[in-house]
């Protein structure tokens, strides 16, 4: 026998989640963004440890200071990383401290450093963090992406959105995926009414423009609330339309699945109802679920980042992405510190990697399609 | 053709309903009734309204009555066009509006049309020439198209245009015409500073369309009546034009179904970073300052005009799908 | 016999895919003859189609002509190779429709839901004549007529999803003789047709045949409709004929196994009833996991050792009757 029927032979008796995994490897694309989102959700577990400054800590004096280079290599060209210190002078006519970088005065750049205290994974309280100043304060000396009016360092600040944003979109999905696949799956296996009023209702949510609705319901969320208050109040109302696409795939599985051979094997066997469901149907489109929730999650995260930005979703002092982008909403600003415009940087690769992911698991969860 | 026609009636005018319902809850949701928003936004821009007024206002509201009995009133006050007054403007809420929803029209419909424009032709290039180079150029700025917000996109824009070109992409008139009365000279000037926001717009849009219609395509494309117009000697430009174009065309028409929605909600957000005079800015205003009744009129009135302008796609989509006007078709 | 109007010499077309290449027609030759029908026979897959699709270059891509020639003589006697044309040039598309005309095979889907069956019909008249508008049409209801349907001036302006499949059917065999060409590739004309329309389609054809002395090129997997219809046979497995003769040849004396089998797995309403219907054994191999040898090998049943090393030859072993198989050359020791 030759050798292309034992690959063929290889294929037949694969189970589906090796099929799966041999389709997705193909796609290059979509597993060097798997890579890119595991690495940011790494970000978003680490997050106290790889901020290197107190993310709330403001002084006015260090307003807008530019992103600060870094020095690699010494003068005799070791390897010896360093950044200029920063110096406090006073205005002669306002008599105003404003810091400025001074060449002649250098802070080594440390691995695991001391800064702020904090509670890793909120259990073990510990000052380390993933960079540090060998000589001197982090929030002195460190401001690797600039500083906003406030005086508050960009990267910090970014690093701890990352936590909020990426967070806030699991949420979100998580509550569509519970409203999804209840009223998809009572829509694709009940039929009948159930199905029609379903579907209108889906068809009536995908036909009112999202974000003026978005604006109302979010601008009725009170003043009063706490952050937490708000941050459950914004996901449930994105998630308020992020369920209507996600039951329309569980609902097309249900029926397609509905008409295949190996269900109605199962039925004529005597299966009860619930074992065809979760022992049959369930794991068959498991994937697709998977798939779908990878495409709607960056959707998600689009509708967090555009209410913040407008002011109508997370409020400071909560940060997010769309909370940091609020700070560069104005030409003025920009014109002023056009470093605050990094966050869009995050967003948009988040944005691309979760769609490509999203893809090459779509493309992957059809084995043998 | 005619259950078609009433199906889509009927989904419209249960649609214009629940709309109705949404836009109520949202002017009832914050704390306190609108009437004290009314009025605390009266006083502060030193219009001072009696107790007595303001009880007058509630009972014609029916605030003092059940919620039903609120919810008709405020629905017949809508049906009857009084929106009330805006103090903040010192106008009524109709003439504050009035404009500036021409614009959104205006500025949602093109965008709709640069993104047809644009989706069609790349749509068919990237499937008939699957695999090329173009395609794959295509597919990654569809791909970019549909991961940059467009309002991260209007601020990037705003940015590069200040930065680099040194003009501001701003606003939708020259300072000399905003507040001009309308002429030929204001509408030239609105035309130059249309296409901006309307590509701004359309971007995103356009991106999901061009994968929507490349995917579409390359299905007709391995259909068989594709062989057959190719063995009865036809020119493959025409082949492919006259026929998988045509079929893939509906499927691509019915998008509007959601791209309008998607767009007017678009222009919402980027007439805020670039400051266009639609309703845009006014909602987010209305809204952040609690004056309910005029932000739930804007979402009421663009959730209306989005459902009509669905409406009216339908009745196209009826007129070019020879399936649909001959009731083989739901 | 006299000169044919249409001859396949030796085509190899092979579709280059990423896993590979699939050699779908892998040296096949034939002749066509006018007032003549040849029946290629064979199981789904094994290259029927893309021998049709490769005579009128209409092979998609990756697939393409390799090697071979295909010699069309033209109405004014001249002899053409269309493998040397260009795809989409003039000459190549006045001779689709123009001098060869194709029935696919799904009459459900060969003509487009959203144009008049009069609109594509009138297309291909005026594609291949000076016919104005008006004189086109008159001569679409003249066709319609020809093919039997009824009141063809109403149905002329119908859609095809207004039509029965078999009325499909008789369109499409309109629309490919609307240009009157002097060959028809009929690829599986009625697979999709219950019996009854079946017989109808292919008495139309034998009828139009008759009158205009076309030379039919009738692709199908149904031995039935071959022996109904044809007056020579090819037969062939993945993309190489195996045995090829006139009709009475093939079904009295068939001489290549496969031929065999492929005869005793059709239904007979005279054998005993209850009794088993013979099958192949095995199934079509995958296109890219074709064994070596004779592709034939692993389901012969008089499979031998040399089948699995070497390709055999066709040769002649009666009167326009060859095969290739090992069963009857003699290898070199």
């Amino acid at each position: 026998m030759s050798v292309t029927t034992a690959a063929e032979n290889r294929v037949a008796v694969a189970t589906q989640r090796q099929l799966i995994w041999w389709r997705f490897r193909k796609h290059k694309l979509a597993l060097v963004s798997a890579f890119v989102v595991l690495a940011f959700y790494a970000v978003a577990i680490f997050a106290d440890t790889i901020a290197y400054t107190e993310p709330f800590d403001t002084q006015a004096a260090r307003s807008y200071i530019p992103p600060q280079p870094i020095r690699w290599f010494d003068a005799d060209g070791h390897f010896h990383p360093t950044v200029n210190a920063l110096k406090g002078k006073r205005d002669p006519r306002t008599f105003k401290l404003t810091y400025a970088p001074d060449p002649g005065e250098t802070r080594d750049l440390v691995l695991f450093g001391h800064g702020y205290e904090y509670r890793l994974f909120g259990l073990f309280p510990t000052d380390i963090h993933l960079l540090g100043v060998s000589n001197g304060r982090p929030q002195d000396a460190l401001f690797l992406l600039g500083t906003d009016q406030l005086g508050r360092d960009v990267c910090s600040r970014l690093i701890l959105a990352t936590r909020t944003s990426l967070t806030i979109g699991l949420v979100g999905v998580v509550m569509s995926l519970v409203l999804g696949v209840l009223l998809g799956g009572m829509s694709g296996l009940y039929g009948g009414w159930v199905d029609v009023v379903i579907q209108r209702v889906i068809e009536i949510l995908r036909s009112i423009p999202t974000i003026p609705l978005w604006m109302g319901l979010a601008a009725a969320v009170p003043s009063s609330w706490t952050p937490q208050q708000v941050y459950f109040a914004i996901t449930l109302i994105i998630s308020l339309i992020g369920w209507t696409e996600l039951a329309r795939v569980v609902r097309g599985r249900f029926l397609a699945l509905r008409e295949e051979d190996f269900i109605t094997a199962a039925e004529l066997a005597g299966a009860s109802r619930m074992r065809i469901i979760f022992k049959h149907m369930v794991p068959s489109f498991l994937s697709h679920i998977i798939a779908a929730v990878s495409l709607a999650l960056p959707a998600m995260i689009i509708s967090e980042t555009t209410l913040s930005f407008l002011g109508l979703g997370l409020r400071p002092p909560a940060i997010s992405w769309g909370v940091l982008l609020q700070d560069a909403q104005n030409l003025q600003t920009l014109g002023l510190a056009p470093w605050l415009l990094v966050v869009a940087v995050p967003v948009i690769v988040v944005i691309l990697a979760f769609n490509f992911l999203g893809d090459g698991l779509r493309d992957a969860a059809d084995p043998y399609g | 053709m005619l259950p078609y026609l009433l199906r889509r009636l009927g989904l419209a005018v249960i649609t214009v309903w629940a709309i109705t319902v949404v836009t109520f809850i949202i002017l009832q949701l914050p704390p306190g009734d609108f009437v004290d928003a009314y009025v605390a936004q009266a006083s502060a821009m030193g219009t001072a309204i009696s107790a007595a007024e303001a009880d007058a206002l509630r009972h014609a509201y029916g605030l003092d009555q059940s919620l039903w009995v609120q919810y008709y009133k405020w629905l017949s006050h809508i049906v009857h066009g009084e929106f009330g007054q805006s103090f903040e403007y010192g106008r009524p809420v109709t003439e504050v509006i009035g404009d500036r929803l021409w614009l959104t029209i205006l500025l949602s419909i093109g965008a709709i049309i640069v993104t047809w424009g644009l989706a069609l032709p790349i749509g068919i290039y990237s499937a008939v020439r699957q695999y090329s180079i173009g395609d794959y150029i295509f597919t990654f700025i569809g791909f970019v198209g549909l991961a940059v917000p467009n309002f991260l996109l209007a601020l990037i824009v705003m940015y590069v245009g200040l930065r680099v070109f040194n003009v501001s992409v701003g606003g939708l008139f020259s300072s000399d015409f905003q507040l001009a009365p309308w002429s030929w000279a204001k509408v030239w000037d609105l035309a130059q500073h249309l296409p901006v926001p309307m590509l701004i717009l359309a971007l995103a849009g356009t991106a999901q369309l061009v994968r929507i219609m490349r995917a579409n395509l390359l299905d007709e494309l391995r259909r068989p009546y594709v062989v057959t117009a190719r063995a009865r000697g036809l020119a493959e430009r025409r082949v492919i034009l006259k026929y998988p174009v045509r079929a893939a065309l509906n499927p691509f028409a019915s998008t509007i179904g959601y791209l309008l929605p998607y767009t007017v909600s678009g222009s919402v957000i980027i007439s805020v970073v670039l400051s266009l005079p639609t309703v845009g800015p006014l909602l987010l205003h209305s809204l952040i300052s609690q004056v309910m009744l005029l932000g739930s009129t804007i979402i009421l009135m663009l959730g209306v005009l989005t459902v009509f302008g669905t409406l009216l796609s339908d009745l196209l989509l009826m007129w070019i799908d020879p399936r649909i006007r001959l009731g083989q078709l739901k | 016999m006299a000169d044919p109007i249409l001859s396949v010499r030796n085509l190899h077309t092979h579709f280059f895919a990423d896993e590979g290449v699939v050699r779908a027609v892998d040296g096949t030759s034939f002749d066509l003859h006018s007032g003549r029908t040849l029946g290629i026979v064979g199981e789904s897959g094994c290259g029927k189609s893309v021998t049709a699709k490769s005579i009128l270059r209409i092979v998609e891509r990756p697939g393409r002509i390799v090697s071979g020639e295909i010699l069309l003589r033209r109405k004014n006697g001249s002899v053409v190779d269309l493998v040397t044309l260009p795809t989409d040039g003039v000459e190549m598309r006045g001779i689709r429709g123009g001098n060869i005309g194709l029935v696919f095979q799904e009459p459900m889907s060969s003509l487009s839901a959203f144009h008049t069956i009069g609109n594509q019909l009138i297309e291909a008249i005026r594609l291949h004549s000076r016919l104005t508008k008006p004189a086109a049409r008159a001569r679409a209801v003249e066709l319609l007529a020809m093919v039997g349907i009824p009141r063809p001036s109403q149905r002329i302006d119908s859609y095809s999803f207004e039509l029965s499949g078999g009325l499909r059917q008789r369109v499409m065999i309109a629309m490919a003789l609307a240009a009157e060409p002097r060959v028809l590739i009929a690829d599986e004309p009625t697979t999709a047709l219950d019996v009854t329309t079946q017989a109808q389609i292919l008495e139309l054809i034998r009828r139009l045949q008759q009158e205009r002395d076309l030379a039919v090129m009738l692709i199908t997997h149904d031995m039935g409709v071959i022996a109904e219809m044809a007056d020579d046979v090819v037969v062939m497995y993945l993309g190489k004929e195996v045995e090829k003769g006139p009709v009475d040849a093939i079904f009295h004396a068939p001489r290549h196994p496969y031929t065999k089998s492929l005869l005793r797995s059709i239904p007979s309403v005279l054998a005993e009833p209850r009794s088993r219907l013979a099958t192949i054994t095995g199934s079509i191999p995958h296109p890219f996991a074709r064994p070596g040898g004779c592709p034939f090998h692993p389901r012969c049943p008089d499979r031998m050792s040399v089948c699995e090393t070497s390709v055999p030859q066709e040769i002649v072993i009666g009167e326009n009757h060859a095969t290739a198989c090992h069963l009857y050359t003699r290898v070199p020791a």
